[in-house]
């Protein structure tokens, strides 16, 4: 009743009103997480609702439970969930079918829950403060001492659960190496690599070993029994260099190799506008 | 500090949280919403913790503790749901919650999806 007189409804103090704002931005970001179409960009705003949740936890001067909140949430839990959209092949972009065909249901319902809990919350806790002031509730020793001396067994349990749950998730995760590779992505994979793969790597190597062999080419016409030598069109192709320009030995060059090298329409009739 | 600051924002949150659950189609932010609610109920454990660690004078800090114990349930259920999410995507080839009308690991009711989730895990790569 003595903090009911000292404090007014209408009169907040600077940590009320810090928390206030931080609240907003938390409870905006939190309702872009559940609303926005793109997956990525949901987990990254949950990034600023839980970071929004460290700073106010830091208002309520609850410190340990600040620097924890950043380093599990923040620092593990988004990542993995990062890790699981990558791995699902979420789409990058805007994703039409993100929200169910319920949604208006589920609005009904959440709006209803916060009507109601708002309700009850503000009529049963109307006349009730928090004193922040003195020593800090939260403060990394009295957190440590409380947990340490009240909720050892606990605190052992849980170690036994984090254990437990580490080799749940390596048995989940095991099951896919023993399996056989099933059979849509086995076959997707074979047919999507094997089929490209041959084609630009025989046009990858066919310019640039014509581009290799042109500045010999270009340096001297001698050269050219040494480097192309060995069918009898590298040296169908010498008199023509001696009496054409070096575009016709450019063109002669892959010519002889479109021979050997599967593919290109080009090089066939680039071969006989260099024998012509 | 108005106690109901800290207790309308839970509220709000974990309301947030539960509009996501039942309305989001994709597993992966069905478990961020599951994220938000349990983070709004540890925003309100530590609001009432200190609430009555300078009314009482004499406690156990049980708020606190509790909340550091839902942090590391919460950090397990992420892993093992993470696990469970992936072992459904890699036996049914989606994570659509909708579609996942059976949790048995046979193909034969997968049979007519498969292609339509073929073809969305295509188009959308």
């Amino acid at each position: 009743m003595n903090l009911a007189a000292t404090h007014g409804f209408l009169s907040p103090t600077g940590v009320e009103i810090a928390f206030l704002l931080v609240g907003l931005v938390t409870l905006g970001a939190a309702v872009v997480t559940v609303t926005t179409p793109q997956l990525v960009h949901a987990a990254l705003w949950l990034v600023v609702a839980l970071g929004g949740l460290a700073v106010e936890y830091l208002l309520l001067t609850a410190e340990f439970i600040a620097w924890v909140q950043v380093l599990i949430y923040v620092g593990s839990v988004v990542v993995l969930l990062l890790f699981g959209l990558m791995l699902t092949r979420a789409p990058i972009g805007r994703s039409p079918d993100a929200d169910s065909g319920n949604r208006w249901a589920a609005l009904a319902v959440a709006v209803a829950a916060a009507a109601a809990l708002v309700w009850v919350v503000v009529d049963a806790f109307r006349t009730t403060w928090i004193d922040l002031a003195g020593a800090a509730a939260g403060s990394t020793e009295a957190t440590g001492a409380s947990l340490f001396q009240n909720w050892v067994l606990p605190f052992e349990a849980l170690s036994v659960l984090l254990l437990a749950a580490l080799v749940g998730a390596i048995v989940l995760s095991r099951k896919a190496t023993t399996d056989p590779v099933p059979p849509p992505l086995n076959s997707r994979g074979v047919g999507g690599g094997s089929r490209p793969v041959p084609d630009p790597s025989n046009e990858c190597t066919g310019p640039a070993e014509q581009d290799g062999t042109v500045p010999d080419d270009g340096s001297g016409p001698t050269r050219e029994p040494r480097s192309d030598a060995p069918p009898g069109r590298g040296k169908g192709a010498l008199p023509d260099d001696g009496t054409g320009s070096t575009p016709d030995l450019n063109g002669s060059v892959p010519g002889v190799r479109s021979g050997t090298a599967p593919g290109g329409g080009e090089k066939p009739a680039r071969q006989e506008g260099g024998t012509r | 500090m108005h106690l109901t600051y800290p207790a309308v924002l839970s509220v709000l949150l974990f309301c947030t949280g539960v509009y996501g659950v039942l309305a989001r189609r994709n597993a992966i932010l069905v478990l961020m919403s599951v994220e938000l609610m349990l983070n709004a109920v540890n925003l309100n454990l530590v609001a009432f913790d200190v609430w009555l660690s300078k009314a009482a004078r004499e406690t156990l800090h049980s708020g606190q503790a509790l909340t550091l114990f839902t942090i590391a349930v919460a950090a397990a259920e992420i892993g093992i749901g993470l696990a469970i999410v992936l072992a459904v995507h890699r036996n049914s080839g989606t994570s659509d919650i909708d579609r996942l009308r059976d949790t048995a690991e046979g193909h034969g009711d997968d049979d007519p999806q498969a292609p339509t989730a073929a073809e969305k895990a295509e188009a959308t790569a």
